[in-house]
């Protein structure tokens, strides 16, 4: 018996002649994180819309909380939530009334709580048109999650939100995954997905570019570590030549940085030269190629890495 | 039921914090019927004898025909509909809130019309007040499946104007609101026919105040009730809940069925 509570398999999603999606399978563990990034036009929304059943696939099948979401799109609303990239409410309605009214309709009692956690406490009664960009989002995410939802689907969720919601947005996301709750999280935002994201799909094209843990996949990627070296009295700012492991060299400040293929022998050759020259060291940072790196990598190259 | 309820109330109380249709519900049709009162009663004084019904029909289509369609096309428009699906709101509870709601605030000017009609302006009051009732929430379903109706199918703002207008402008002069039916040449009271105001009238001066009608005030009922259930349910059969992505069963095409029941009563009453 799997554990995965979405399966993905051949899905295919086409608008006339332009095929959004072409073919994509992945699933996802129970209590997991995944996230969906890729480009404007990759297909992350339309794999979204048509697990979220605003959308008929046209090929392959789906299965949500071991629900067909082509099918049985009634029995799905009481087993997801979901944050759309766009949706609206009524201009007149107030956060309040919105959050009875969605709550009524899932038989639960209104979530009044999540407005105030969400840092809406002040605007419950203020009417949804008066809400900025960033409290109507925050707004539409209280909704998705007072149903306390298997899935919870999230498409672009920090797109216009400041920093303290961001990190109070990420804060509940890691008490509802460790609650139990699954999240497919899509976005733009590769240090979100990184930080919270246990496995990604990178798509591109429509097609699924790479898929993995954060770490597998900048691991693959040929991308190569910034170690960067600030020194009392700059000795290394006169060395031109070059220590094990080393690509490319880059004065930056008072730091001088180095590309590095294999991080250790670099590290260890930087030391010894800087305390075999009476000097000492101020500052030294190794930074792993980020995801975002792996992404741009991937997808300049047209997915083909 | 709980969850329509509450759909309903907060949809009635977000209507009374919209301007634009608070103006289309009260300030309109109160404004018209006051300037009716005062200038088409001292003109033409036959006006008289037919000024309630035809103040609440007029309410009536202003209400339904103008302040239904507009906000549902900006609704799916803005993708309110879409957080709807989302929510499990069903399709019927959102075309039919705004029903419920917006017939509510036609029958309170209905009864300021009832009230002060009489007293105002000398018009008559209706013989008998049950029929009165019955012919007006019949009027009202009809209206109403035709507001809707209209909001599902159309694209953009402009076409639910246009659509409204082709129903409302006919019915207004020749439904027997502005001047008695039986004035007009006949093949013009044929065409008359094909709007519900006709049958709404008719029913009115058969049933409500007990005169002599064109056709079986009755069967008048039976089709404004059959006509709005008919728009109702092709409303339904019609309902997008995106524009950017058609779910709707049948082509808008389908919607201008809804005349059917007023065909039938061209060709049968």
């Amino acid at each position: 018996m799997t554990n995965n509570i979405i399966n993905v398999t051949g899905f295919r999603k086409v608008y006339g002649d332009f095929v959004a999606v072409d073919d994509i399978s992945f699933a996802v563990a129970r209590g997991e994180i995944f996230g969906l990034l890729g480009p404007n036009g990759a297909g992350k929304t339309s794999t979204l819309e048509c697990l979220e059943g605003l959308r008929q696939p046209d090929g392959g099948t789906l299965q949500i909380a071991g629900v067909d979401p082509s099918r049985e799109a009634r029995k799905l609303r009481g087993k997801i939530g979901v944050q759309l990239q766009t949706s609206g409410l009524p201009e007149t309605i107030s956060a309040s009334e919105a959050m009875k009214f969605f709550c009524a309709y899932q038989g639960i009692a209104p979530r009044y709580d999540l407005l105030d956690r969400l840092g809406l406490a002040e605007k419950r009664g203020a009417a949804y048109g008066e809400l900025s960009t960033g409290q109507k989002r925050r707004l539409a995410l209280a909704l998705a999650v007072a149903n306390e939802p298997e899935v919870l689907i999230l498409d672009e969720p920090t797109a216009g939100l400041d920093v303290a919601s961001r990190v109070e947005l990420h804060d509940l996301m890691r008490e509802m995954q460790a609650g139990g709750t699954t999240i497919l999280l899509a976005t733009h935002d590769m240090a979100e997905a990184e930080e919270l994201a246990g496995r990604v799909a990178i798509l591109l094209n429509g097609r699924i570019a790479a898929t993995g843990s954060p770490l597998e996949i900048t691991a693959t990627g040929d991308g190569l570590t910034k170690v960067s070296v600030h020194t009392e009295k700059h000795s290394l700012e006169q060395v031109n030549g070059s220590f094990p492991g080393v690509q490319q060299r880059a004065l930056k400040e008072e730091y001088v940085v180095y590309f590095s293929s294999d991080v250790g022998p670099t590290v260890s050759a930087l030391i010894n030269y800087v305390q075999a020259h009476d000097d000492a060291l101020v500052d030294l940072r190794v930074e792993r190629p980020s995801l975002e790196d792996r992404f741009l990598e991937i997808t300049n190259a047209g997915g083909k890495k | 039921m709980t969850a329509f309820t509450n759909h309903a109330t907060i949809e009635m109380r977000s209507s009374l914090r919209n301007r634009q249709l608070l103006f289309l519900t009260y300030a309109f049709p109160l404004g018209f019927y006051a300037m009716m009162g005062l200038v088409m009663t001292q003109i033409n004084p036959m006006f008289t004898a037919n000024m309630i019904p035809a103040m609440v029909i007029f309410a009536a289509m202003i209400g339904t025909l103008m302040g239904l369609p507009d906000p549902l096309v900006n609704a799916r428009d803005a993708g309110i509909f879409r957080s709807f699906k989302i929510g499990g709101v069903p399709a019927i509870n959102i075309v039919s809130a705004p029903m419920l709601t917006t017939s509510l605030h036609v029958i309170v000017v209905t009864v300021i019309i009832v009230v002060s009609a009489t007293p105002l302006f000398g018009a008559p009051a209706p013989s008998d007040w049950g029929w009165f009732v019955v012919v007006t929430l019949a009027s009202l379903v009809a209206f109403a499946g035709l507001g809707v109706l209209i909001g599902v199918v159309s694209s953009s703002s402009r076409a639910t104007l246009l659509w409204s207008q082709l129903i409302f402008l006919p019915s207004m002069l020749l439904s027997g609101l502005m001047m008695p039916f039986d004035m007009l040449p006949s093949q013009v009271q044929m065409f008359a026919r094909l709007f519900p105001a006709t049958y709404a009238m008719d029913a009115y001066s058969g049933l409500a105040y007990g005169a002599e009608t064109a056709f079986n005030p009755l069967a008048s009922v039976a089709l404004l009730v059959a006509g709005g259930l008919l728009a109702l349910v092709l409303a339904m059969l019609l309902f997008n809940w995106d524009r950017n992505n058609w779910t709707a069963r049948l082509q808008p095409a389908f919607g201008l069925l809804a005349i059917l029941p007023y065909v039938l009563g061209m060709l049968l009453l």
